[in-house]
């Protein structure tokens, strides 16, 4: 195909895709106004019915619980892929990272950083607990937290010397923190379907509008999320350091294999 | 708050189109990391705060990092 071709092959197509878009966008309704009655029966039983403050946490973790265990899977997957394809290949082995620059000084990390670095893991692992445990009041929940509290680590990371540092790193421990998130959400959904007859259904007490302990089930998943997710991004970010700082080939010539 | 939504909109606007013009990697890794971040706004100013959680901390922090650590791989035996 000549570039002339392709051009107008873009162009034909480009076009029918604006007419669409602009035909689309014409029939919004305008700014602000939206015209969805779904939005409002929600935001009208989710404290009465569920004694839940934050109605999109209603939405994800109890009206359509089971797209979030999907999407909790999802992300399952997409860590045990990552962490696949990012684990040593035959022909790579630990090295020291003087291999790949030599002759470089590498400046060593600053006393600001790692006092900085320091200094913030405590109030983040905190407000990390405190976003996944009002997830059912506040905006937040299990996915946000559990992103906050896999930065926790990274801040050590970053505070800290990675080559020294991955010594310490319990991967198994990780992963089963992770296994665990994602188990929980089903052995959760179980509980809902032999104690009220349907999978995910809400079956803890529900308790009072407003407090910690309300909404039922909710806030069990949200630990159970945030368990997942948090385990699943400090493995993800574990591998991608790992293949990054230690692991080198062996037959490591510098611009081999491109 | 008119003014801030559309202030946010045409932010996230050009931020977005730098980051799509901008052709090395590393500079758009950390373009990326600043459209996460008025996203984040973006999103809070016309109230949905679960949804500028979200975008904040993925689109802020861990994309950047991850593109970051692949060119820093994928650099490793040029620099």
């Amino acid at each position: 195909m000549t570039r002339r071709t392709r051009q107008r092959l873009f162009l034909a197509a480009a076009a029918v895709v604006a007419a669409v878009l602009a035909g689309g966008l014409a029939g919004l309704p305008s700014f602000g106004h939206a015209t969805a009655q779904d939005g409002r029966i929600l935001d009208a039983v989710s404290v009465p019915e569920r004694h839940i403050t934050d109605v999109v946490t209603a939405v994800n973790f109890d009206y359509r619980g089971v797209d979030t265990m999907g999407e909790e899977f999802i992300f399952f997957a997409a860590v045990a892929g990552v962490i696949l394809l990012l684990g040593a290949q035959p022909d790579e082995a630990p090295g020291h990272v003087a291999d790949a620059a030599t002759g470089r000084w590498v400046p060593p990390t600053s006393d600001a950083v790692r006092v900085l670095g320091l200094a913030l893991v405590g109030p983040t692992v905190l407000f990390a607990l405190y976003v996944i445990a009002h997830g059912h009041l506040t905006p937040g929940g299990g996915f946000q937290g559990g992103v906050v509290l896999a930065t926790a680590v990274l801040l050590v990371y970053l505070a800290g010397e990675y080559q020294h540092l991955h010594g310490l790193y319990p991967d198994r421990a990780i992963e089963g923190v992770e296994a665990f998130g994602a188990a929980g959400y089903v052995v959760i959904g179980l509980a809902g379907l032999a104690l009220s007859g349907s999978f995910l259904a809400n079956w803890a007490p529900l308790g009072t509008v407003g407090h910690l302990n309300s909404a039922g089930s909710v806030p069990l998943l949200n630990v159970v999320v945030g368990a997942e997710i948090a385990a699943g991004f400090v493995l993800l970010l574990s591998a991608f350091l790992h293949q990054t700082l230690i692991l080198r080939r062996a037959r490591a010539a510098p611009g081999a294999g491109r | 708050m008119t003014a801030f939504v559309a202030l946010a909109l045409v932010l996230v606007a050009v931020v977005g189109t730098l980051v799509v013009v901008i052709q090395d990697p590393l500079r758009q890794a950390l373009t990326v990391s600043l459209f996460g971040i008025l996203l984040g706004i973006l999103f809070f100013a016309v109230q949905a705060p679960d949804v500028a959680l979200s975008e904040i901390v993925v689109g802020a922090v861990a994309l950047p990092l991850m593109i970051l650590l692949a060119l820093a791989k994928i650099r490793g035996g040029t620099r």
